[in-house]
């Protein structure tokens, strides 16, 4: 998961830096070619973050909620109990296959509940996935 | 009564189970639409609609107008004929389209209310239009138009399936008993709407923008660009909500609970026990004086969200402990308009001031044994009420500055697709409700009523 976004961010903003440098360099001179330098900063302080958000993300399956907590400045926490859980969603991009992961997705009669663990093992997010179905079953509870 | 009001004979579908056709007059009101349609197009582009009219002859005209109105009649006499619906012990189907075929099939334990309307053209021919609200699906789901006996029987009927009654005397069990709980007096209405500060806001701006438009650019088309949809928001919000709330009664029966209003428009709804997921309850600043509230409620897949339009704060509190059983209003106790204390609602600790400035006097918690409730707002106080059995999600959110004052939002989400917020809560406070709130919404729902409130 770290190593996708991080990816992605070296594959946005490289072509970025490479863009503003040799265009700014070639048109307005060469003091111009120095905004190749914001892409660049950039980078260098988005790298810590996503490994800090990374780090951040926690879930926790207990007796009769899913805890989910994220984020480093803006935290949010988030409980879900079992039997309010409609559906269990796990969803895996060509980008995110190729890298073996898998995130799973809860949904419940709030669409305002936004409850997503990215960046799973697929075999975790399927095991994951039976069980909150199975518990959900177990105990539901319905509006 | 329209002697044509007879149902179209039940007719035997598929299983034996009777289906049944929509109110004659139903066509009519398909018939509209082309007329609708041409007439908004001369009113749209009035000078091309003349030359085009102009330049074609009398006979084309009639000939094109007579066709037009019988091919809006056919259309309308076909979609009638092939809509069809039935009630089976469980559901109730819908069967219509004539070209794109489309079946609904409504479970009537997952029923959230029922609404009969009546336009006023359709007051008149005395036929009524049946309104099923379930999550989920669009506004398609209406019977429109029954004659005004049967739609009434149909919605008894299915009440009384959804509420669980044995098949054989869900007919016979009837309209069940209403017993009156609030009559808003048109007097009181007024009065509240004259003392709303939107009302003013929006008649003077609609007053005064247009002229100081014209006098800045001397534009007609400006001017009346801007100037006619504020006059019209103007209109809905004072004259078009008195009519629409006029002679607004709240009644309770074992159906649960009926809320009848309109002036032209008559509406009749029905809301089962147990489907109310919030209640608001709403202050503004010059209704404090009088004591007075307006009541809203969040019923999922509902459109309407009004309970009381006004009404006194005691009989308010009353109703609401008859929408939510069990329910005691926090800081009902204390007397209105004294001041900005209200009794048991808990202020954020005073140094939430450096996050939201002057107006984080006005958030405050409350949470009892049902209900978990919020209010915010200084001037338009709204106190929120959720009962811990509809909590769908509970979440903490807590930004750097946030953080940085010790002080967390908890947001509670519900199944009308609303989120209620304790905002500004000490952190290791929010982090405790948090849990605990978790913890009420799981055991809060083992004591709910069941989804058929009647069924033996």
């Amino acid at each position: 998961m770290l190593t996708l976004r991080r990816l992605l961010l070296v594959l946005w903003t490289v072509p970025l830096a490479v863009a503003a440098g040799v265009l700014l360099g070639v048109f307005a001179g060469p003091a111009w070619a120095a905004f190749a330098a914001l892409p660049v900063g950039l980078l260098l302080w988005g790298w810590p973050l996503l490994g800090r958000n990374w780090r951040s993300w926690r879930y926790a399956e207990r007796a009769d909620d899913l805890l989910i907590q994220r984020g480093v400045l803006w935290r949010e926490e988030t409980v879900v109990p079992y039997g309010r859980m409609q559906l269990v969603e796990v969803q895996s991009g060509p980008l995110q296959r190729k890298f073996g992961l898998a995130s799973l997705q809860l949904h419940t009669a709030a669409a305002a509940t936004d409850a997503t663990v990215p960046g799973l093992d697929p075999r975790e997010a399927e095991r994951l996935r039976d069980r909150l179905t199975e518990l959900g079953e177990a105990r539901s509870a319905g509006l | 009564m329209n002697p044509k009001a007879v149902n179209a004979g039940p007719e035997a579908g598929a299983g034996g189970v009777v289906e049944r056709r929509l109110h004659p007059v139903t066509p009519l009101r398909r018939a509209w639409a082309p007329l609708a349609v041409g007439a908004g197009w001369a009113v749209h582009d009035p000078d091309g609609a003349y030359r085009r009219v102009a330049d074609l002859a009398v006979e084309t005209l009639l000939l094109g107008g007579a066709g037009l109105v019988v091919a809006a009649a056919l259309y309308g006499f076909l979609t009638w004929w092939f809509t069809h619906f039935a009630v089976t012990e469980t559901e109730l189907r819908i069967r219509t389209g004539l070209l794109f075929r489309r079946t609904a099939h409504i479970r009537l334990d997952r029923l959230q209310a029922v609404d009969v309307n009546q336009p006023l053209l359709a007051r008149f021919l005395g036929v009524a239009k049946l309104k099923m609200d379930v999550i989920g699906t669009d506004s398609k789901d209406e019977l429109a138009y029954l004659s005004e006996r049967d739609a009434a029987a149909l919605r008894a009927e299915l009440l009384a399936r959804a509420a669980g009654f044995a098949p054989e005397t869900a007919q016979e069990v009837g309209e069940a008993p209403v017993a009156n709980l609030v009559h808003v007096p048109p007097r009181q209405l007024a009065v509240s709407l004259l003392l709303t500060g939107r009302t003013w806001a929006l008649v003077v701006a609609a007053l005064a923008v247009p002229p100081v438009l014209w006098l800045t650019t001397h534009s007609v088309g400006l001017v009346l660009g801007i100037g006619l949809p504020l006059l019209g928001a103007a209109g809905t919000s004072s004259v078009g909500r008195f009519v629409k709330e006029y002679d607004w009664r709240v009644g309770e029966s074992p159906d649960g609970l009926r809320l009848d209003h309109g002036l032209l428009d008559k509406e009749h709804e029905t809301v089962p026990p147990g489907r109310v997921q919030t209640v608001r309850i709403v202050e503004p600043l010059l209704w404090r004086r009088r004591g007075w509230v307006r009541v809203e409620l969040d019923v999922a897949g509902s459109s309407n969200s009004v309970l009381v339009p006004v009404a006194p704060r005691e009989l308010a509190v009353a109703v609401i402990g008859r929408v939510l059983p069990g329910v005691t209003v926090p800081g009902a106790g204390a007397v209105a308009g004294a001041g900005t204390e209200a009794g048991a609602l808990s202020r954020p600790p005073a140094r939430a001031k450096w996050c939201v400035p002057v107006w984080w006097r006005g958030h405050g918690l409350a949470v009892t044994d049902t209900v978990f409730g919020t209010r915010h707002g200084l001037l338009r106080r709204t106190l929120t009420l959720v009962p811990h059995a509809k909590v769908q999600s509970v979440r903490l959110t807590q930004g750097p500055w946030q953080r940085r004052h010790g002080v967390a939002d908890v947001h509670v989400e519900t199944g009308a697709n609303t989120s209620v917020a304790a905002r500004l809560r000490d952190t290791t406070e929010a982090r405790l409700l948090l849990q605990a709130q978790a913890d009420r919404s799981r055991t809060g729902r083992r004591t709910a009523r069941p989804d058929r409130w009647m069924a033996p």
